[in-house]
């Protein structure tokens, strides 16, 4: 009866040690600014920390912040936790920080939407996940 | 994982299930409702607590404390925590999660950010359905987190059983503040932060206001609540004598949340409530009028969806909006006439229904 309130809900997360959080903000806020549900999750997170977030908020976008470089293991490891609760396929996985050139396959083959690098755009990376937002 | 088996799945424990049902109840999606009313016979045998309070005044951390402390006592725990969202964009930071660190890693707490979506009355009917599809999942306890500024979040958190006011020490002019409303929900008020100046004035002045609140002179101790043995001892005395059962004192609870201090006896607090909702009968009218809101608020909903695909066919809001603007009828007249069919509709149900 009452009409469909769909909002995209997504995860903003810092994995791992490094404690660089202005970019996760800025994103987290711009998210909020397009209307989305954003849930922050806070400094230091280790992988299973973030699958079980993203699993219980079942957001339609994690994305996953890191500029220490561990991100060829600590992204992987995500993904894997994902999978085991069966929502690796229908979550938009983005990775926003400093990932060399040649790390950017890998972690796509992982399962990885897209890469966002430093100098990307506010409104490239939210017009991204309009259009690549799981259907459920 | 398919639309068919989500209800199976949820009930077999699966945690994206219970996500996911979570998450078309927010939706409002297609099917949404049947889920629910499916869910209804599966619910009543978890214990739900409402947390609320000022910005700031710790909830977030109490409750991960709560959390810890019934995960130690081997029971799960489910909790929805919700956070205020923009009413230009929608959008909401909900940030509650990083607050939660103590049960991290363990999927048997099952914490849910929610935000306010839409209409007025939308989150609490929200709320109480994520409620019931956390306590079909089997679920011991489930936390109810909200801020407490308004209606809304008075009405989110009554679908609690018991319901725990945070009260932050010196903020003597908030306890004014405090009185119209919050006093009546509250079954406990929680002093946190208990370990800053001014707490002892604090829990004085809640004090004042629950004796003053409850009739004054009846109580004569002075020291309800405060004495962590009150309730936990005497439990067939007060059964016997049957007087402690006729109204509920809440009790004051000093905590410091970010060591853990007090938070044993809080527990104790809220389930000495729980018990005194049992043993005094006063279980049934609350879940009766739970019940009943619920009814409403559903029922309004789905009225106001009914009006406004009725209001569509009628020519749109804005064009009524113009003829008040214009001067050519006013808005009384615009709401009697959109309600006159659904009103002749009813009466002639209730006509043959009367024959």
């Amino acid at each position: 009866m009452s009409s469909e309130q769909q909002s995209i809900r997504c995860l903003v997360a810092k994995v791992g040690l490094d404690g660089h959080d202005r970019g996760a903000h800025v994103i987290a806020r711009a998210f909020r600014d397009a209307g989305f549900e954003v849930i922050y999750s806070g400094l230091h997170n280790a992988p299973d920390e973030i699958v079980q977030a993203a699993v219980q908020e079942d957001v339609d976008v994690l994305g996953i912040s890191i500029l220490s470089g561990a991100h060829d293991t600590l992204v992987p490891t995500i993904m894997d936790g994902l999978a085991e609760y069966g929502a690796a396929e229908d979550t938009l996985v983005l990775v926003g920080g400093v990932v060399p050139e040649e790390d950017r396959a890998e972690l796509k083959a992982a399962g990885v939407s897209e890469i966002f690098g430093p100098g990307t755009s506010i409104d490239e990376t939210i017009e991204f996940v309009r259009q690549n937002v799981p259907e459920r | 994982m398919s639309e068919e088996t989500l209800l199976e799945d949820l009930l077999a424990g699966d945690h994206r299930a219970l996500a996911r049902v979570i998450s078309k109840i927010e939706d409002r999606s297609p099917g949404a409702r049947e889920l629910v009313s499916s869910l209804y016979a599966h619910t009543g045998e978890a214990d739900v607590v409402g947390i609320t309070g000022s910005p700031g005044a710790g909830k977030s951390t109490l409750v991960d404390k709560l959390a810890e402390t019934y995960r130690k006592r081997g029971e799960t725990v489910g909790i929805i925590a919700i956070d205020p969202s923009s009413p230009y964009t929608g959008g909401a930071v909900l940030g509650d999660r990083i607050r939660m660190a103590s049960t991290v890693g363990d999927m048997d707490v099952f914490v849910r950010s929610m935000s306010a979506r839409g209409t007025l009355g939308g989150l609490s009917t929200a709320t109480a359905d994520a409620v019931k599809a956390m306590d079909a999942f089997g679920k011991d306890k489930i936390i109810i987190e909200t801020v407490g500024a308004g209606q809304n979040e008075i009405d989110i958190v009554r679908t609690a059983d018991t319901v725990a006011v945070l009260v932050p020490p010196g903020s003597g002019d908030d306890i004014q503040t405090l009185k119209a409303g919050i006093l009546e929900i509250a079954d406990v008020f929680v002093v946190n932060k208990a370990d800053r100046d001014g707490a002892d004035r604090t829990v004085q002045e809640l004090r004042e206001m629950i004796e003053l609140g409850h009739g004054g002179g009846v109580v004569s101790s002075g020291h309800h609540g405060v004495d962590p043995s009150h309730h936990g001892g005497d439990a067939g005395g007060s059964a016997g004598d049957g007087t402690d059962l006729e109204e509920w004192l809440p009790p004051i609870v000093e905590t410091v949340a970010t060591t853990g201090e007090g938070v044993d006896i809080l527990i104790e607090k809220l389930t000495a409530h729980r018990r005194y909702l049992h043993e005094s009968g006063r279980s049934v009218e609350v879940a009766r009028r739970r019940y009943a809101e619920e009814i409403r608020t559903l029922l309004r909903e789905d009225v106001n969806g009914l009006l406004e695909a009725h209001l569509e066919a009628s020519g749109g809001i804005d064009a009524l909006a113009d003829a008040v603007r214009t001067g050519e009828t006013d808005p009384y007249t615009i709401a009697d006439d959109v309600l006159e069919p659904i009103e002749r509709c009813l009466e002639g149900k209730e006509d043959t229904s009367n024959r």
